[in-house]
């Protein structure tokens, strides 16, 4: 099936520039849908208002919460759990990995990465596009 | 006052301190201590009790030259001075490189504003080019963490600084009340605890951080 470049996606990063730079590499891949939140709780939020988002891509470094937390929420929340969810950071030690992982992640990428990685990783939780 | 009944005397005093202010006993306390356990060995002594007399008298001057020494390195001066010119220096580097990414960014964009008047080979060079552009901005994000890190450490510093000045006795004092008046000791700002906080460790050194493909393989593994 074929992937909806006119998903909404989430962003979330505490540094603004990253969040120009993940959306600008987003529109150069085709998909323009794209909101923006600076922390978790303001991503939770947004997730919960009653839009349909089809990926959350998120920095775990933020307050007052963090991505791994604001992960947590989301599967733990009956109407977002199934909702595809890529851990974006620079935080890159095995623990952390598996704290990720264990937490539901679908996909981690870490800092800094490229655009093909980008494509890559979303492609494997999204399908080819 | 033989070296037994000296011992028992200076580990009651020592465990009545510890027990009034816990493990953090100022060095003046423990100076009088010393005081007055040699005091107490007057009179005839054996060569037991000498040897307990020279070590507590050798424990004294450790004491005193420390605390010269500490008061010479001016606790004060590096809490109130040093630390936060640091702190600002660096913010100030945040601030100059989230500037200069952003300058990047907004020729960047113009750039690509004009790719739809490109032919098709020059659009797609131009796109390719800007790419690596973006991608390479991500030191921004990463300087800005390293450098986080770097204030939380001085943070840290600031707060055995604080401990020194708050625990010493006249040396410290004596600096402090050359201070200009109004410049109290501040306890340090307390940070939030977050539950996942001793999984926040930022940027690893590039020889010993992991590699997209060492998280793929590790990620794979976990199912």
């Amino acid at each position: 099936m074929a992937v909806d470049k006119n998903m909404r996606i989430l962003i979330v990063d505490d540094y603004k520039t990253m969040l120009r730079i993940i959306r600008n590499l987003l529109k150069q891949l085709g998909f323009n849908n794209i909101d923006e939140a600076i922390d978790g709780s303001s991503a939770l939020a947004m997730l919960r208002s009653g839009n349909t988002y089809g990926l959350v891509i998120s920095d775990w470094n933020m307050e007052p919460m963090t991505g791994l937390q604001l992960l947590r929420e989301v599967r733990a929340d009956a109407h977002l759990k199934a909702l595809p969810f890529i851990m974006v950071t620079a935080e890159s030690k095995t623990e952390n990995v598996i704290a990720a992982k264990e937490a539901g992640v679908s996909n981690y990428i870490v800092k800094p990465f490229n655009a093909e990685t980008l494509k890559t990783k979303m492609s494997s939780v999204l399908g080819d596009f | 006052m033989n070296q037994d009944d000296a011992e028992i005397a200076l580990q009651k005093r020592l465990d009545l301190i510890r027990a009034a202010r816990g493990n953090s006993v100022p060095l003046d306390d423990v100076a009088e201590v010393v005081r007055a356990i040699l005091d107490t060995m007057s009179g005839e002594i054996s060569s037991n009790e000498l040897r307990v007399y020279n070590e507590l008298e050798a424990l004294a001057v450790i004491i005193r030259k420390t605390k010269q020494e500490i008061a010479d390195i001016r606790p004060d001066e590096i809490k109130d001075d040093f630390l936060p010119t640091a702190a600002d220096e660096l913010d100030a580097i945040v601030q100059s490189t989230e500037t200069a990414a952003n300058t990047i960014l907004d020729a960047v964009e113009s750039i690509e504003a004009v790719i739809p008047n490109c032919d098709a080979a020059v659009a797609e060079a131009i796109t390719n080019a800007t790419m690596q552009i973006y991608e390479g901005c991500n030191f921004q994000d990463l300087t800005g963490q390293r450098i986080s890190k770097v204030v939380n450490t001085l943070k840290l510093i600031e707060t055995r600084v604080n401990g020194l000045v708050s625990a010493f006795g006249a040396e410290i004092e004596e600096v402090l009340r050359n201070r200009p008046e109004g410049e109290a000791v501040a306890a340090a700002p307390e940070t939030p605890v977050r539950e996942d906080a001793d999984l926040l460790n930022g940027p690893q050194h590039p020889e010993s951080a992991s590699s997209q493909d060492e998280i793929d393989r590790l990620l794979a593994s976990l199912g």
